[in-house]
């Protein structure tokens, strides 16, 4: 296993000198790159994202952070079946907490869809332009806040 | 139109869906349309991993798929060294790999016994589940539970392979390496099962990537992918194997997938048997609780997909955010893709065919 | 005296009608228990494996869980019940004819067990239908699954099936 991160720096530069003013780098490790955008510039940057060869979304992730008071959404992207194979490209970005409004990504990876409705449940992060922002995993009657943000607690563990 | 079809509630309760529901609209006997209702079995695991230490996080994590519980282990404790700066010796890399391949025959077997009911074929019930137990019984010797193992830990695994491991494993892979010969021929290569998969639930190579297939899913749409080749982790890059592709992406491809992932299984514990090195299993710092500030994501292959863990770390000895990523969820989106146009009759079997585990899918 | 003769012919109901008729119902159910196939989480695998060729839990007499509901008269609840799950099993509890028997299997079922602080998780599927034999675990092994099986057979043994000698005493006695 190399532990050099030419093949990263590489990859990230050509992002980089599309995006100059766009991206922010969070970090580059063996075979892990972290790239944070707002989510104006997002949808644009996926596209070339795809077009780069990264064709599969492995996971979308939210988190609540109540201390700076935002939502950051994370999108895992897997290239499946060429050259960049064993990359896992993180994308991120932030938005406020008190309106969590971001584009929808299904329009560029479908597999994205299933990820971002469970996301808009379990955080109540709305995703624009997703065409089913609806109840998937919690009961039919769930009438509380979206569980996994930080002021829900469990039951005896406050 | 509206009045030509009739919406029809597959599950909870229902011989061929258990903890999962599936709304399908028919028109006579053709599928028009499906929706598939998850979360019978959301046990909210990601927000419960936010109350527990990394190692408390364990039992809880595995129970998500207990027939693969090594296979939904093995991405948390790779995440979990990295931010907690464990890792683990030579040997525990070999121990995991074994335990690893066994979960996966453990599981394929599983899958295969009820794959046999939903097609109609009593015997393939039988056979797997008999002969699963010998690989349970291996993975007993290891780790002293027949599913839930909680084997694997940050820093190594819990304790070594007995001494008698070795023999009996390879006396069991070689016996059913003869015994899954028979399995072929009374199974995969009868004619009626042949006329209930091959040409059903058409899976194109492109739809695949596309709609996020994983796992045996995408390889049996001809694709080559496997996070054990792509990026290899714990030692696999130092073992010789194939990964078995087929290209019809048929319920068939699918089955005969699995098959392949079988024998490949076995020939993979036979090799890390013998090329394992001595030595201790188990990082040698203890009591290291609290992870770096920061965050990971690792990524294997469980036997139904890449399973992925993302943890993010605030410096505590508590996760402050972890992210399950299975490969059963995933297959929700394939499952409107190949079901509609389909007849009623095909639906169990291109249904189980994706090896769909709901309660992985709703965690 | 009218007492008397109520109570001596209850009595003499109770050992020859009731004591014989209950005895070959209660043999009539006891080995042929058909489980309602309800999977609520993952105990399932456990009680597949319980009827393969290892432990082959039939020979006992409980099939395999296949058929209607409306036909069967045992419900295993396969571990956790979350809140989802929770108006559906009621459902199919009343819907089954009687008599019923209902087995919680696993630490769940139990108590909600590994998931007790869950939000999602009913703690403890006696809270909405009355339960006969736990199997504690996580899962519990096959030998234990028989092994309940077996204490509900023993349960069904000693059910007083028909009683018309005690329904006689309860009729006239307490008017005599």
């Amino acid at each position: 296993m190399s532990l050099t991160t030419e093949r990263e720096r590489a990859l990230l530069d050509k992002i980089k000198a599309k995006f100059e003013d766009v991206i922010k780098e969070k970090y580059v490790k063996p075979k892990r790159i972290r790239i944070d955008v707002s989510p104006q510039k997002i949808f644009e940057v996926a596209s070339f994202l795809k077009a780069l060869g990264f064709n599969q979304v492995a996971s979308v992730a939210g988190t609540d952070y109540p201390s700076s008071n935002e939502m950051e959404v994370v999108y895992h992207i897997v290239a499946i079946d060429n050259e960049l194979r064993d990359i896992v490209f993180a994308l991120g970005e932030r938005v406020s907490r008190d309106n969590p409004i971001v584009p929808s990504l299904t329009d560029v990876w479908k597999s994205a869809s299933y990820h971002e409705q469970e996301t808009y449940e379990m955080l109540g992060i709305k995703f624009e332009g997703h065409p089913r922002l609806e109840r998937l995993l919690l009961p039919e009657d769930w009438a509380d806040i979206p569980p996994l943000r930080k002021e829900f607690k469990l039951p005896g563990r406050e | 139109m509206a009045e030509r079809t009739l919406t029809l509630s597959i599950g909870p309760q229902h011989p061929g869906a258990g903890h999962f529901r599936l709304i399908v609209v028919l028109d006579g006997d053709i599928v028009v349309d499906v929706k598939p209702d998850p979360g019978y079995v959301h046990r909210g695991a990601e927000k419960m991993a936010e109350y527990r230490t990394y190692i408390q996080n364990i039992p809880h994590l595995e129970r998500p798929v207990i027939i693969d519980s090594s296979g939904i282990l093995f991405p948390y404790v790779l995440a979990s060294e990295e931010l907690l700066d464990l890792p683990p010796p030579p040997r525990a890399q070999y121990i995991r790999i074994i335990m690893a391949e066994l979960n996966r025959i453990i599981s394929h077997l599983y899958w295969l016994g009820i794959y046999g009911v939903f097609v109609g074929h009593t015997t393939m019930f039988l056979w797997p589940v008999g002969d699963r137990e010998l690989f349970i019984d291996l993975a007993q010797m290891i780790a002293g539970a027949r599913v839930t193992f909680a084997f694997f830990v940050p820093g190594g695994v819990r304790n070594d392979i007995p001494d008698d491991f070795p023999d009996k494993a390879i006396k069991v892979c070689n016996y059913y390496e003869k015994r899954l010969k028979e399995y072929e021929k009374i199974f995969f290569y009868n004619p009626l099962v042949l006329k209930r998969t091959q040409g059903v639930g058409i899976l194109k190579r492109e739809d695949a990537i596309e709609l996020g297939a994983t796992g045996p899913n995408l390889r049996g749409s001809g694709v080559k992918s496997d996070v054990r080749k792509d990026e290899p982790y714990s030692s696999y890059d130092d073992i010789d194997f194939e990964i078995p592709v087929y290209k019809d992406g048929d319920c068939w491809s699918r089955c005969m997938v699995r098959l392949g992932e079988l024998y490949q299984s076995m020939n993979i514990i036979k090799q890390a048997i013998k090329k394992m090195p001595s030595g201790p299993v188990k990082n040698a710092k203890r009591g290291v609780l609290k992870g770096i500030e920061g965050e990971a994501f690792a990524r294997t292959e469980s036997a139904r997909g890449t399973m992925a863990y993302y943890i993010i770390s605030d410096g505590k000895p508590y996760p402050y955010r972890l992210k399950l990523s299975v490969p059963s969820f995933r297959c929700l989106s394939l499952m409107k893709h190949l079901l509609v146009n389909q007849h009623v009759a095909d639906i169990p079997a291109i249904y189980w065919g994706l090896d769909y585990w709901p309660v992985e899918a709703d965690k | 005296m009218m007492g008397v003769l109520v109570g001596k012919l209850s009595e003499v109901i109770e050992k020859v009608v009731d004591e014989p008729l209950s005895y070959v119902i209660n043999w009539g159910r006891l080995y042929s228990l058909w489980p309602v196939h309800l999977e609520t989480a993952c105990c399932s695998a456990e009680f597949g494996a319980c009827h393969g060729p290892r432990f082959d839990a039939e020979r006992f007499g409980v099939l395999e869980a296949f058929g209607s509901l409306r036909q069967c008269d045992l419900l295993i609840v396969f571990g956790t019940v979350t809140r989802k799950m929770m108006p559906r099993l009621k459902l199919i509890y009343d819907q089954m004819p009687e008599p019923k028997y209902v087995i919680a299997m696993g630490a769940c079922a139990i108590d909600g067990g590994l998931y007790f602080d869950s939000y999602n998780v009913l703690p403890g599927i006696d809270k909405i239908i009355p339960v006969d034999v736990y199997i504690p675990g996580c899962p519990p092994r096959p030998e234990a699954v028989v092994q309940a099986i077996m204490m509900l057979q023993e349960k069904i043994r000693r059910n007083k099936a028909i009683a018309i000698g005690s329904w006689i005493r309860k009729k006239f006695l307490k008017k005599g």
